[in-house]
């Protein structure tokens, strides 16, 4: 598995490695439209981490990609590819506005009990139909998410034209009671006296990333189900041998992954845009991938991750104020992290490896 | 809904499908040879967008920063969408034959990639938020009139389907239905086809007699590469509105890779398929949403159907989709 390398080689070294690869070949992509990639480094991290109205929208990122990267996570831990997060999320969105529209609130915190809820639950349903499908029918689980992702497409442009537009021509939902606003970071942290951004995004759905982040751990590492999951994502022969049901696995892996890719819609459905809007998700249940990829399916490297590309994001919006750079190049960063840690991640093991089982000859 | 409706709707559904179908034998190719390819859509896109650029290069203005050409430039621009969705393709066969990586992975970072670069470079070339300026003349592919269409013109029935359905469309058009029987006869016919269609499904029994694995695959990815580069090529050379747009194929990537697993992997089912979804694709278009008497279904119901449809076909509810059984896996030489 880990040929003989130091755990921190393989959890800190490769993945730092991979990342200053990314980080260089977007560098010479920057060059390449004329332009100077040590002042846009800079700009970024100027813009990611300002005080007054950086970090915030950070967080806010930060908070979306730390629920589609655990959902990634989760199933990879069983050897399930779920690339169904952007649909998932997408839905889960739908559950969201339903439910705020449906009823009027009468305190936030009752409606963020039960947003979370009905996100999880649209999430966990709408990947329950690909596992079920992987399960009892044989169907490969990324093409039916991949389909599935498109198909949430289809359906929210067809809710936002018909059944759920708000009176006008905008493709979006009615705002949801305001009863139902969840408290930003601004106005939980002036609770102990922080002046923080008030017009940032970022609200309370953070610390329930972070709940979730917690809850994730406990699962893999502390749980019975989370140990036969691992048993079943390292040998699915050897889990039927131990007496695992394979279908009860990827069943309930997949309900957990999609809950975790729902809940996504509480940050940017309830808690920013406050209606349903097209494309709410962004491309963050693909970015879910990479933030898995970069931190080690570990609810803490996911959290770091997810740190850096809610940074990336932000930090790529200040590219276009100050630098006419379109916000683009942050998709093209996410890709090639994306590229240099997943799928060509052994162009940096390799020669580690080798480095490695060299020094330890010469040691002995 | 008379004759000359039913012809226009036959004849946007040949225009819809050309570009799922290049894309979709690409895709064949490639995951014939064992390696899953989900990043068609990247490599149309990129082939899209070199197209575009380049045929807009050649024909512009010289004092624009173009060429000044007044005819050819979309072979230019051609040349350029293949180089371009070839140089991708490697990047996929580097990353799942060499490196040994996930293809699938590879495949979202290559459609992110591409979503990202064409706008960038883009923006920064024609300063037109991504989108490419529109082509002269001499910068597309312009509709054929097959020879007779004119005398046949006033056979009934027969003179305006060929007049309409099977002359008038541009070279790209008449290429898609070429590569099908050629990549029929390549796959199913030669002895090079059937190493490649071993390699995808018992890579190890291919090696043992002593073929290279590795060649034959990198062979089937550059092809993949190449018809994905003419497929992006139609899109903005060959449409009634030519032109780069930004994220241009709109998740037609995904309906070839739909059409490929509907089709089972096969170039002729293939076909037939991607008329199918163009024939849907030609529907919604005309019509917002169908009444069929006791429900209207929506315009996105009918968007959405080919995935739909995609999902029972795999469920094997209408018998069984079985992919090429080493698709995904890498292949690792015993020693």
């Amino acid at each position: 598995m880990n040929n003989g390398i130091p755990k921190w080689v393989d959890v800190v070294l490769i993945p730092l490695l991979s990342l200053i690869l990314a980080f260089m070949v977007s560098g010479l992509v920057v060059l390449s439209i004329g332009k100077d990639p040590i002042q846009a480094i800079k700009l970024m991290v100027y813009g990611a981490f300002r005080l007054n109205d950086g970090i915030g929208p950070t967080l806010y990122y930060t908070t979306s990609f730390i629920f589609t990267g655990l959902a990634v996570a989760v199933a990879f831990h069983a050897k399930l590819f779920n690339i169904g997060g952007e649909g998932q999320a997408a839905i889960a969105g739908v559950g969201v506005t339903l439910i705020m529209l449906a009823f009027d609130w009468p305190h936030w915190t009752i409606a963020l009990f039960v947003g979370v809820i009905a996100a999880a639950a649209f999430g966990a349903a709408w990947a329950a139909i690909p596992a079920y499908l992987q399960v009892k029918r044989g169907s490969h689980i990324v093409i039916t998410t991949i389909m599935f992702n498109l198909i949430a497409g289809s359906v929210i442009a067809y809710l936002l034209v018909g059944p759920l537009q708000a009176s006008g021509s905008l493709p979006e939902s009615s705002r949801f009671p305001s009863a139902a606003s969840l408290p930003t970071l601004h106005d939980i942290l002036a609770v102990v006296g922080i002046n923080f951004d008030r017009f940032s995004d970022a609200n309370i759905t953070f610390f329930i990333a972070l709940l979730a982040a917690f809850f994730v751990w406990l699962l893999i590492w502390k749980s019975r189900l989370g140990y036969e999951i691992r048993v079943f994502g390292n040998s699915d022969k050897a889990a039927v041998y131990a007496g695992i049901s394979p279908v009860k696995i990827t069943m309930i892996v997949m309900l957990i992954s999609g809950a975790l890719a729902g809940l996504m819609a509480v940050n940017t459905v309830q808690g920013q845009a406050e209606r349903l809007v097209l494309g709410a998700v962004e491309g963050a249940g693909f970015i879910g991938i990479a933030v898995a990829l970069m931190g080690r399916n570990h609810p803490v490297g996911i959290v770091l991750a997810a740190f850096l590309f809610g940074a990336l994001t932000q930090g790529g919006v200040e590219l276009q104020f100050e630098m006419q750079i379109p916000s683009q190049m942050v998709i093209v960063i996410q890709a090639l992290i994306i590229m240099f840690t997943g799928s060509l991640e052994n162009l940096v093991r390799m020669p580690v490896e080798r480095l490695f089982s060299r020094f330890k000859k010469g040691a002995v | 809904m008379d004759f000359s409706t039913i012809l226009q709707i036959l004849d946007s559904a040949v225009r819809f499908s050309t570009p799922l179908l290049i894309a979709c034998l690409a895709g064949l190719w490639s995951e014939r040879a064992g390696i899953f390819d989900i990043g068609l859509e990247g490599k149309m896109l990129m082939g899209a967008f070199a197209a575009g650029a380049f045929s807009a290069l050649a024909t512009l203005p010289v004092y624009d920063g173009g060429w000044g050409w007044e005819t050819g430039g979309m072979w230019v621009g051609m040349v350029a969408a293949i180089v371009a969705s070839v140089l991708l393709a490697l990047i996929h066969g580097f990353a799942s034959i060499t490196l040994r990586g996930n293809q699938l992975i590879s495949g979202v970072a290559i459609n992110f990639f591409a979503a990202g670069i064409t706008v960038l470079i883009g923006a920064s070339w024609f300063r037109q938020g991504g989108d490419t300026p529109q082509l002269p003349t001499g910068g597309r592919f312009r509709p054929i009139e097959l020879p007779f269409s004119e005398t046949f013109a006033n056979v009934p029935i027969f003179g305006p389907i060929y007049q309409n359905l099977i002359s008038g469309h541009n070279l790209i058009i008449y290429f898609g239905f070429f590569a099908v029987l050629a990549t029929y006869w390549i796959l199913f016919r030669t002895r090079y086809g059937l190493r490649l269609r071993a390699v995808g499904e018992n890579p190890g029994a291919v090696d043992t007699a002593g073929i290279s694995v590795i060649k034959l695959r990198y062979s089937a990815i550059i092809i993949t590469g190449i018809l994905c580069g003419i497929a992006g090529a139609y899109l903005s050379l060959g449409t009634s509105a030519p032109g780069f747009g930004r994220d241009m194929t709109a998740g037609r990537g995904f309906i070839a890779l739909a059409a490929l697993i509907f089709a089972k992997w096969k170039p002729v089912p293939a076909m037939w398929a991607c008329l199918l979804f163009g024939l849907l694709e030609a529907i919604a278009t005309k019509y917002q949403s169908i009444d069929l008497g006791f429900m209207i279904l929506p315009g996105q119901f009918m968007q959405a159907l080919p995935y739909i449809m995609t999902v029972v076909i795999l469920a094997g509810f209408v018998g069984k989709a079985i992919p090429p059984k080493a698709g995904g896996e890498p292949y690792v030489k015993e020693r």
